[in-house]
């Protein structure tokens, strides 16, 4: 009986939502602004973790958007004659490749002009679907993984090295610049180190040097000894580490306990001031790549950093330029095309020439940014002080690119 | 061959902090045949809390060893007050219900304990600050540091405290008897919910200090760093008996020392097929054999109930 | 009195056409009002249905505490994936994938029960655990020496759902209705969790889920009544996994990328909260359990731009505030309300204090 009365009551509710939505359909297609208003709106979407344990890195990306929004507002931006509004539109994607896609098909709902995001890999490339499926635009400050514009969507950028371009660039330093020969790489299992690790390994193999350990670790490892006693035996006079600050600190520390005498070098990564809290005075003399330029060398980049300073009162953390300038990148194209409509100022997205906080920003035929400047740092002092900048080679590291995707992930 | 000693000591340095936290389960199963899934996590609490004293402190002009005894003394008392407050709230009402509730109370426990840490501590890498800087020896061609020495020696006198404690003591005497038969312990006079307070109090007190020896060995500290370690030690409570104290303290070591050599040596020996990768099979490797070849263990005796 | 009986039928084929038509036209109506983020949504609760009645099948069943059972998703995924994908140039049809996937993860169900048939609720559990970090650990390494899995990387380009050239990652235009994508694969994934739905409770009035609830209940008596124990075990992990797996294959066509950091122990807990949340054994309350867990974190990232306004910041993150919430509802709900939201009958009476029981269906409760 009891079972009949709720199957009753489903159903009449079931049948008034049925006819409701029957009447609700036909004014759906109210959104398309009715008379164009003095001040025309246009939403910029913005797609990271906020919540979780990436979330500092997350709330920094969507920090540099939000600047570059308040920024344009203040400046007055005109797109084909008319003034123009941007209002921010941040998502919470949480690390995690399915809510990612659920957010991005939130900000394809709302009808956001581009999106700059995502932090993770993982979450960039199924959310690109989505976003290609909606033709709306998409920057990823962070993403690295090379797979991520491979897909050949034309809505798809990312305005940050991949790992194909980071990390023959840090081992052409390894090799030419620190005369590294017996090399040990050490990878933390993730996408990020391990595609770091891989183009390293290729790249200083074709220079001539040797890899005389490839190990693993996990993302939530804190015990290296016993690789680390490992590589010991083989006695190499570089480690590279292909991972982020937590593993990266207490291996500098191990590394020194173990009394081996090498140099250490990872990427952008353990390019953090916790890395040296991490690390303490193992620390010293420690390096790391960072793409783009020494962040006071940018141009327009001391004024960007006092800004942020300024309104969040933090440091900013790795991505917020990447973010900052990926706005701006939409809005150039919006200029040219005249339209804040996706389809139309989208192609000029591809064609974009500008310089920002980060360097000057050009995309190739995938949306990836065309090789910029990578920049090497140094732990001097119990601060991170930038060593040299390297343009990356044009031949050597496009051979070696090659010959990491032949003989790295893919075989 | 020197590469081989500094692996062993790696590896017994390991081992003795999975054996301090394979008690606190082992003790646990002994008496009420339950896995206590949550003491991984209160070794956790231990360590953020002797982290956050110590952080505290150290701006102070405290001598060092001062610093490290308030920190550890903290950890001791909130560990012991959560662990036989778990044991109250959690699963003592829960003793005659089917095996399945206790368990599932326990993950609960675990996920909860982890997150609150996230919230007090947030859920950054913490690093310890510097306040002891280990000298290092050097020992036929290994290198060691006084800080591995200092662990692997407390670890050890704890160990043969504790036996001790229960061979000869009045109280480790009831502890016997109620994990041989709580019902008739009770009827000889023994008042077995206290004595199975006192096993949680016991457990949580050695895990907190294994959490401090975390936070000093590797200088860091995680909320979800209970959650691996836990783990190992459950298995190498496993590996030396389940709810042999002995045992636990054999598994704990021998882990350690499998889990080195093995990271060490597996890619030499399977020709690069496998690598150091694969760290983390080895233990659940080691669990799932010695539950399926010999569930009672290397030291267990009562294999009846378990098959 | 016949006359009633017709009634009472007319009138539950009454109630069941119009849950059929709201089934129906739900993700249209919710595309309309809500957005079509939570048709998304929806199509991800389908799935973790899926999950919840294969994992219900183990716990619920048949009582044995699986906490690596996301392992399951993650091999039908990557089965999937694997002949469905560039990584090995193979592009099979989801009409052989995904029994192909079922197979294999009814294999994979039985290598596990196979060495743990001996060992008891708590010992199982660990191990279980243990295989779910294992199986990932094997998809992140399995790319070197020889690249199967790609490792950490993952896979990408996977194949939609097609037949006869329809995809259904493609926008269709069918009698007058739009079919995005998230349309098409809501029917799917509704077809499959009907069927799950269908065949959970089909099985558990069979001989073979009275047989699980024997065992769960007095395993050495439900041997001494003739039951093949190890049989029933291991057929109760061969079905959980089968679910498992063939969600798995429609996950990784509905995402199109998987990648290991989809699979983890975290997730393996999720499902479990489901099933116990909703009532274990209960196919009516493990549904409840998938649908409330997936809604709620959704429903709780409002939590944070409400901190924001009301207090002026951000004190508890939402997703930690979801997992604070899960592991107080697993300890409350088995403090006080042991047998779920909307348990099984069977389940209620085991689970509620024996001193309650009448002694008469004390002997039927098993």
């Amino acid at each position: 009986m009891n079972r009949r009365h709720v199957l009753s009551i489903v159903s009449t509710l079931a049948l008034a939502l049925v006819y409701g939505c029957g009447k609700e359909t036909p004014p759906a297609p109210k959104a398309e602004a009715p008379k164009p208003p003095e001040v025309m709106t246009v939403k910029i979407g913005s797609a990271s973790p906020l919540t979780g344990p990436q979330a500092h890195i997350g709330i920094d990306i969507r920090n540099g958007v939000q600047l570059a929004i308040e920024d344009l507002n203040t400046a007055g931006v005109e797109i084909g004659g008319k003034k123009v509004k941007f209002e921010l539109v941040a998502e919470d994607d949480e690390a995690n490749p399915t809510k990612a896609t659920t957010v991005a098909q939130k900000l394809v709902d709302a009808k956001v002009a581009g999106v700059v995001g995502h932090f993770n890999s993982g979450a960039s490339i199924p959310a690109s679907k989505v976003y290609a499926d909606g033709g709306v635009p998409q920057i990823s400050p962070s993403s690295t993984n090379p797979d991520y514009t491979l897909k050949g969507f034309k809505t798809t950028f990312r305005v940050v090295a991949h790992d194909g371009q980071q990390g023959p660039t840090l081992g052409r330093f390894a090799v030419e610049k620190l005369k590294a020969k017996n090399i040990a790489i050490i990878d933390d299992s993730t996408a990020y180190g391990q595609g770091l690790a891989d183009n390293f390994e290729a790249t200083v193999k074709s220079l001539g040097a040797k890899v005389i350990a490839r190990e693993h670790t996990t993302d939530k490892d804190t015990d290296f000894k016993a690789i680390l006693t490992k590589i010991k035996g083989r006695k190499p006079d570089l480690v590279m580490f292909g991972g982020i600050d937590p593993q990266a600190g207490p291996m500098v520390r191990q590394l020194s306990e173990l009394g081996i005498q090498a140099r250490f070098i990872g990427g952008d990564g353990m390019q953090t001031p916790n890395f040296i809290k991490l690390a303490g005075d193992a620390a010293e003399g420690v390096m790391a790549s960072i793409p783009g330029l020494p962040k006071d060398q940018m141009p327009g980049g001391k004024a960007f950093l006092e800004k942020y300073k300024a309104k969040y009162n933090a440091e900013v953390e790795l991505f917020a330029p990447m973010g900052y300038d990926a706005v701006f990148v939409f809005v150039e194209a919006m200029k040219r095309a005249g339209s804040s409509d996706p389809a139309k100022f989208l192609p000029e997205i591809g064609k974009t020439d500008y310089k920002g906080v980060i360097g000057p920003i050009a995309f190739d035929e995938k949306g990836d940014l065309k090789n910029g400047p990578i920049t090497i740092y140094v732990v001097k002092g119990g601060k991170w002080e930038p060593l040299e900048t390297v343009a990356p080679g044009a031949a050597a590291v496009a051979k070696a690119a090659d010959a990491a995707k032949d003989g790295g992930a893919k075989k | 061959m020197d590469i081989f000693i500094q692996q062993l000591i790696n590896g017994l340095v390991l081992g003795s902090i999975y054996a301090l936290v394979a008690l606190g389960y082992t003790m646990v199963y002994g008496i009420l045949g339950l896995i206590n899934f949550a003491h991984g996590d209160i070794v956790m609490v231990g360590a953020l809390v002797a982290l956050a004293v110590a952080q505290a402190l150290a701006a102070s002009l405290l001598p060092v060893p001062l610093v490290l005894l308030f920190a550890t003394l903290a950890a001791l008392l909130v560990c012991v007050a959560l662990g036989v407050t778990i044991e109250r709230v959690a699963y003592r009402p829960l003793r005659r219900a089917p095996r399945l509730a206790p368990l599932i109370t326990a993950i609960g426990i675990s996920i909860l304990l982890q997150y609150s840490a996230a919230l007090i501590w947030g859920k950054q890498y913490i690093s310890t600050p510097d306040l002891i800087k280990p000298e290092a020896f050097t020992f036929g061609g290994a290198q060691f540091t006084d800080l591995q020495a200092f662990i692997f020696l407390l670890a050890c006198t704890l160990m043969a405290g504790l036996l001790w404690f229960i061979k000869a003591s009045r109280i480790g005497r009831a502890m016997r008897a109620t994990e041989q038969n709580a019902e008739v312990a009770g009827l000889m006079g023994v008042d077995t919910n206290r004595i199975i307070s006192f096993t949680f109090f016991l457990g949580s007190a050695i895990g907190a200090i294994a959490g401090v020896m975390v936070v000093l060995y590797y200088g860091l500290g995680h909320y979800f760093m209970g959650f691996m370690l836990g783990l190992k030690a459950f298995t190498a409570a496993v590996l030396g008996g389940i709810g042999n104290v002995a045992g636990a303290m054999l598994g704990g070591l021998l882990l350690g020392v499998i889990e080195s050599l093995a990271a060490g040596y597996i890619g030499d020996l399977t020709g690069g097929v496998l690598g150091s990768n694969y760290r983390d099979i080895f233990a659940f490797l080691v669990l799932i054999l010695v539950l399926v070849l010999r569930p009672s263990g290397i030291m267990g005796q009562h294999t009846s109930e378990r098959a | 009195m016949s006359n009633k009986i017709n009634n009472l039928n007319k009138y539950r084929w009454l109630a069941y056409g119009a849950l059929g038509a709201l089934l129906l036209a739900l993700p249209f109506i919710v595309d309309a009002t809500l957005g079509r983020a939570w048709v998304r949504i929806i199509d991800v609760a389908l799935l973790f249905i899926m999950l919840a009645l294969g994992l219900n099948i183990v716990v619920g069943f048949a009582g044995l505490l699986d906490l690596g059972y996301i392992a399951f998703f993650a091999v039908g995924a990557y089965a999937y994936a694997l002949f469905a994908s560039p990584q090995f140039d193979i592009h099979w049809s989801f009409l052989v994938l995904l029994p192909l996937g079922a197979l294999v993860t009814a294999v994979f169900g039985i290598l596990l029960g196979a060495p743990t048939l001996r060992l008891r609720g708590d010992y199982l559990a660990i191990v279980t655990l243990g295989f779910g970090e294992i199986i990932r650990i094997f998809l992140t390494n399995l790319n070197r020496p020889l690249n199967i899995t790609n490792g950490p990387q993952g896979i990408t380009l996977i194949d939609p759902l097609a037949v006869g050239g329809i995809a259904l990652n493609k926008t269709h235009i069918l009698a007058g209705f739009t079919i995005a994508p998230v349309h098409g694969y809501y029917f799917v994934f509704l077809a499959f969790a009907l069927a799950s739905i269908f065949i959970s409770l089909r099985l558990e009035n069979s001989r073979i889920g009275r047989a699980w609830i024997a065992i769960r209940e007095d395993e050495i008596a439900a041997g001494a009544m003739g039951i093949n124990t190890r049989d029933m075990k291991l057929l109760a992990f061969a079905m959980g996994a089968t679910f498992g797996g063939v969600a798995g294959g429609l996950f990784a066509s509905f995402q199109g990328f998987i990648s290991p950091e989809s699979f983890t122990l975290l997730d393996s807990i999720m499902v479990l909260c489901m099933v116990v949340l909703g009532g274990m054994g209960n196919v009516g309350g493990v549904v409840l359990g998938a649908v409330l867990l997936t809604a709620l974190p959704e429903a709780l990232r409002y939590v944070g731009p409400l901190q924001q306004q009301w207090l002026g910041a951000v004190y508890i993150d939402p997703s930690d505030l979801r997992m604070l919430l899960f592991g107080l509802a697993l300890v409350l709900m088995m403090l006080f309300r042991p047998a779920g939201l909307w348990p099984s009958s069977t389940r209620r009476r085991e689970l509620s204090a024996e001193e309650d029981m009448p002694a008469d269906e004390k002997a039927h409760a098993g």
